[in-house]
C-alpha cells in the first residue's frame, strides 16, 4: 500500500542535507530512517541513525553556520521541513514549543560527552 | 486546591481534572497538561469524559468537520514529536485548485512537499467499510491514554460549583468532584448551558450554520478527478463565502461555509457549472452521498471563557474564523494547560494568562471578517476574478517569480497564517499594482475581443 505519510519522499541513499551547505530549516522524520555522517576527514564516519519523529538540522535554526554533517536516507523515507521563520514566529508566542528541541539537544550533548569519555 | 496561607488557587500533587469533551481541544489540553506537569514535577490525574465513540462510522463517531489539518498545525505537532500515522491520514494535500466561473488554476505547495493532511474525525462516513482508516480524534485520545489519562465514555448532564471543587454528573451514573473542570465541548448548546451555570460571566460563542457532505467515488476515480488537490470555489452564489471539495480515500468531502447555509443554497452550489465539471459525468451525486449534515461554526468568540476552577477551550471559547479550527483548538488548549500547571486556576490567573490568547484569536478574526468582505466583493465581480486568475496563472508559470497572490490565497485557504499577516501582505504596493495591472489587461483584451467581434460582424454583413 502507498504510504500516506506527509513530507517529501527520499530514496535510499539520497542526500537530505550536505555537510558545508548553508541551511535554515529544521527537519522532522515522518517515516523511515536517516544516517548522520561526518565527512570532514578522509573517510566518512557514521555518527548516528535517526528514526521516526526525530529531528535534525536544528543548528541551522540557531546559528548562521553551515551544516555540520551530511544526512542520508536509509531506505525509503519521508521527511518534513519546518521553516526557520515559522518556527521563530511560533516560539515567540509559545516558547514551550522549544521544550522538546532543548531536551533532545541536551540528550545529544550528553551522548557526545559520554563518547568522548569512553574514548 | 486553595492554599489558605496565600489565598491562591492552584493544582497540587494529587489534584484531579475533568476534561469534558474528547475532541481535539480536550485531547490537546490533556496531552500538554500531563507533559507540563511531568516536567514541573507535579502529579495530577485527568479524566476525559466523551459522549461519542470515534470508532463508529457516520454521526455517532463524527465531530463534523472538513477534516483538513493545516500546514502550521502539522509543523507544530511535528516539532512536538507528534507525527500523524499513515492510517489516520486519508490523503496528503499538495496543491489547491481554484475554481471560478472564469476558469481554473492550480496553486502548488510552496516547497513541493506534503504538509497538509485530510482525515476523518470518526471512522469514516456512514456505511464505510474501510477498516484501515482510523479516526483522528481517536488517535489523539490514544496519545492521552499513553500519557496516563483515563477516558470515560459518558455524557455530562450536570455540573455544580461547591466550595472546594466542581461536581460532575453523567447520564450513565458517574458522580465525582474535581479540582478543575475543562469545557472542551465544542458548540454543543446544552452542555454550554451547564457552563453558564458554573461560570456566571461566560457567554457562549455566536454561530452560524454550514454544510458538510461526503460523496463516494471509489479510490481510483478520486485519484483521477481530484488527485492530491483540495478544490476551492469562489463562485458568485448568495450566502456562500467558501466552498471546497476535499479528497479523502474513496470519498470526497464537500464543505460549504458562509451564513445560514440551507438545502437550496447547497443545491445551487452543486448545480453550478464549475462544481459539476469536477465530478464524473455519469455520477449521480444524490445516490453517491452516504452522509450529510448542517453543523454550526463559530462566528464570534465566547466572552469570559473561564472562572475559578473552570476553563473553556477550543470551539467553546475562541476559534479561527472559517479555517483551521483544530489549529485554534491546539492554541487555546495549550495556553489553558500552561496556565493551569504553571500559573494557577483562579479566575484572576486565567484572566491574566489565558484570556489574552483568546483575545488574540478574536482580534485576528476581526481582520478575517474584513478579508472575507473583500473576498465577497471579488466573488461578485467577473472582472476582478479574471484579474486574480490571470495574476495567479502568471505567478505559477514562472519559477522563482514572487508569488504574491498565490501565497496570499494559499494561506487564506489553508488557514496556516494569521489573518493579520495576510492583510499585511495585501498592503504591499507591488500586490495592488500587479492585481490592477492584470485586471486592466483582461479588461483591455475583452474590449479588443469585442471590437474584433463587431468588426467581424460588419465584414460578414
Ligand atoms: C463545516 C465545518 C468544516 C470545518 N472544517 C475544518 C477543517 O477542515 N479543519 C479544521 O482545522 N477545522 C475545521 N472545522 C472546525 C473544527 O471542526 C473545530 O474547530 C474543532 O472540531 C474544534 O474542536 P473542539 O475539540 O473544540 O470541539 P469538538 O470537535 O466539537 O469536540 C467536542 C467534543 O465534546 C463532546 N461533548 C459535548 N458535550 C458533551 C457532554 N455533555 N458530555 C461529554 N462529551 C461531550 C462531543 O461529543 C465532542 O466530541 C470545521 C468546522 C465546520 C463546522
Amino acid at each position: 500500500m502507498k504510504s500516506k505519510k506527509l513530507g517529501r519522499p527520499y530514496k535510499d541513499g539520497e542526500v537530505v542535507i550536505k555537510q558545508g551547505d548553508p541551511g535554515d530549516c529544521l527537519y522532522v522524520i515522518q517515516e523511515g530512517k536517516v544516517e548522520v555522517i561526518d565527512e570532514s576527514g578522509e573517510t566518512e564516519i557514521k555518527l548516528a541513525e535517526l528514526g521516526e519523529t526525530e529531528f535534525f538540522g536544528e543548528m541551522g535554526l540557531f546559528e548562521k553556520d553551515v551544516r555540520s554533517c551530511t544526512i542520508k536516507a536509509m531506505g525509503d523515507a519521508k521527511i518534513m521541513t519546518i521553516d526557520k521563520r515559522n518556527f521563530y514566529k511560533t516560539i515567540q508566542k509559545d516558547p514551550s514549543l522549544a521544550y522538546r528541541l532543548l531536551e533532545k539537544m541536551s540528550n545529544r550533548l550528553r551522548e557526545t560527552n559520554k563518547k568522548l569519555r569512553d574514548r | 486546591m486553595k492554599d489558605e496561607s496565600t489565598g491562591t488557587l492552584e493544582l497540587k500533587d494529587g489534584s484531579n481534572i475533568a476534561v469534558i469533551g474528547g475532541g481535539p481541544a480536550g485531547s490537546f489540553f490533556t496531552y500538554f497538561a500531563l507533559d507540563f506537569a511531568e516536567r514541573y514535577g507535579l502529579d495530577i490525574d485527568i479524566d476525559i469524559i466523551e459522549a461519542k465513540d470515534f470508532n463508529c462510522t457516520g454521526p455517532p463517531g463524527c465531530n463534523r468537520c472538513g477534516g483538513i489539518v493545516s500546514e502550521s498545525l502539522i509543523q507544530s505537532l511535528s516539532a512536538e514529536g507528534i507525527v500523524l500515522p499513515s492510517n489516520v491520514i486519508s490523503r496528503g494535500i499538495e496543491s489547491y485548485t481554484l475554481h471560478l466561473e472564469q476558469g481554473t488554476t492550480v496553486i502548488e505547495t510552496p516547497l513541493h512537499e506534503q504538509r497538509i493532511a485530510s482525515m476523518f474525525r470518526g471512522s469514516g462516513p456512514l456505511g464505510s467499510e474501510d477498516t484501515e482508516q482510523l479516526s483522528f480524534d481517536n488517535y489523539l485520545l490514544e496519545l492521552c491514554k499513553e500519557r496516563g489519562a483515563k477516558t470515560i465514555s459518558g455524557r455530562v448532564i450536570e455540573a455544580e460549583r461547591e466550595t472546594d471543587g466542581i461536581s460532575i454528573k453523567t447520564k450513565e451514573g458517574l458522580e465525582k468532584k474535581y479540582d478543575l473542570v475543562i469545557g472542551a465541548i465544542g458548540l454543543n448548546a446544552r452542555t454550554l448551558k451547564l457552563f453558564e451555570n458554573i461560570c456566571p460571566s461566560f457567554k457562549p460563542p455566536k454561530t452560524t450554520k454550514t454544510h458538510i457532505c461526503e460523496f463516494y467515488l471509489g479510490e481510483e476515480r478520486v485519484d483521477e478527478y481530484f488527485g492530491d488537490s483540495m478544490h476551492v470555489f469562489l463562485l458568485n452564489l448568495p450566502n456562500i463565502k467558501f466552498g471546497a471539495l476535499i479528497p479523502k480515500g474513496p470519498y470526497v468531502t464537500l464543505v460549504l461555509l458562509g451564513s445560514n447555509i440551507n438545502k437550496e443554497i447547497v443545491s445551487a452550489f452543486l448545480n453550478a457549472k464549475p462544481v459539476k465539471e469536477c465530478f464524473p459525468e455519469d455520477l449521480d451525486l444524490k445516490s453517491a452521498m452516504p452522509c450529510q449534515c448542517y453543523p454550526s461554526i463559530n462566528m464570534d468568540g465566547a466572552k469570559s471563557a473561564y472562572g475559578d476552577r473552570v476553563i473553556l477551550i477550543g470551539d467553546s471559547a475562541s476559534s479561527k474564523l472559517y479555517k483551521n479550527g483544530i489549529g485554534a483548538a491546539y492554541i487555546t488548549a495549550k495556553a489553558a494547560a500552561k496556565t493551569a500547571i504553571f500559573e494557577g486556576i483562579s479566575e484572576s490567573d486565567l484572566k491574566r494568562h489565558y484570556q489574552p490568547v483568546c483575545h488574540d484569536l478574536d482580534r485576528d478574526n476581526l481582520v478575517g471578517k474584513l478579508i472575507f468582505i473583500t473576498t465577497t466583493v471579488i466573488q461578485k465581480s467577473a472582472i476582478l476574478k479574471k484579474g486574480l486568475l490571470s495574476m495567479v496563472i502568471n505567478e505559477q508559470s514562472k519559477a522563482n517569480h514572487k508569488r504574491l497572490m498565490s501565497s496570499i490565497l494559499w494561506d487564506t485557504f489553508t488557514g496556516s497564517a494569521t489573518y493579520t499577516d495576510i492583510l499585511r501582505r495585501t498592503l504591499n504596493p507591488l500586490f495592488s499594482i500587479n492585481l490592477i495591472g492584470h485586471t486592466l489587461k483582461t479588461l483591455l483584451t475583452r474590449t479588443n475581443n469585442k471590437k474584433n467581434e463587431k468588426q467581424k460582424v460588419r465584414t460578414t454583413i
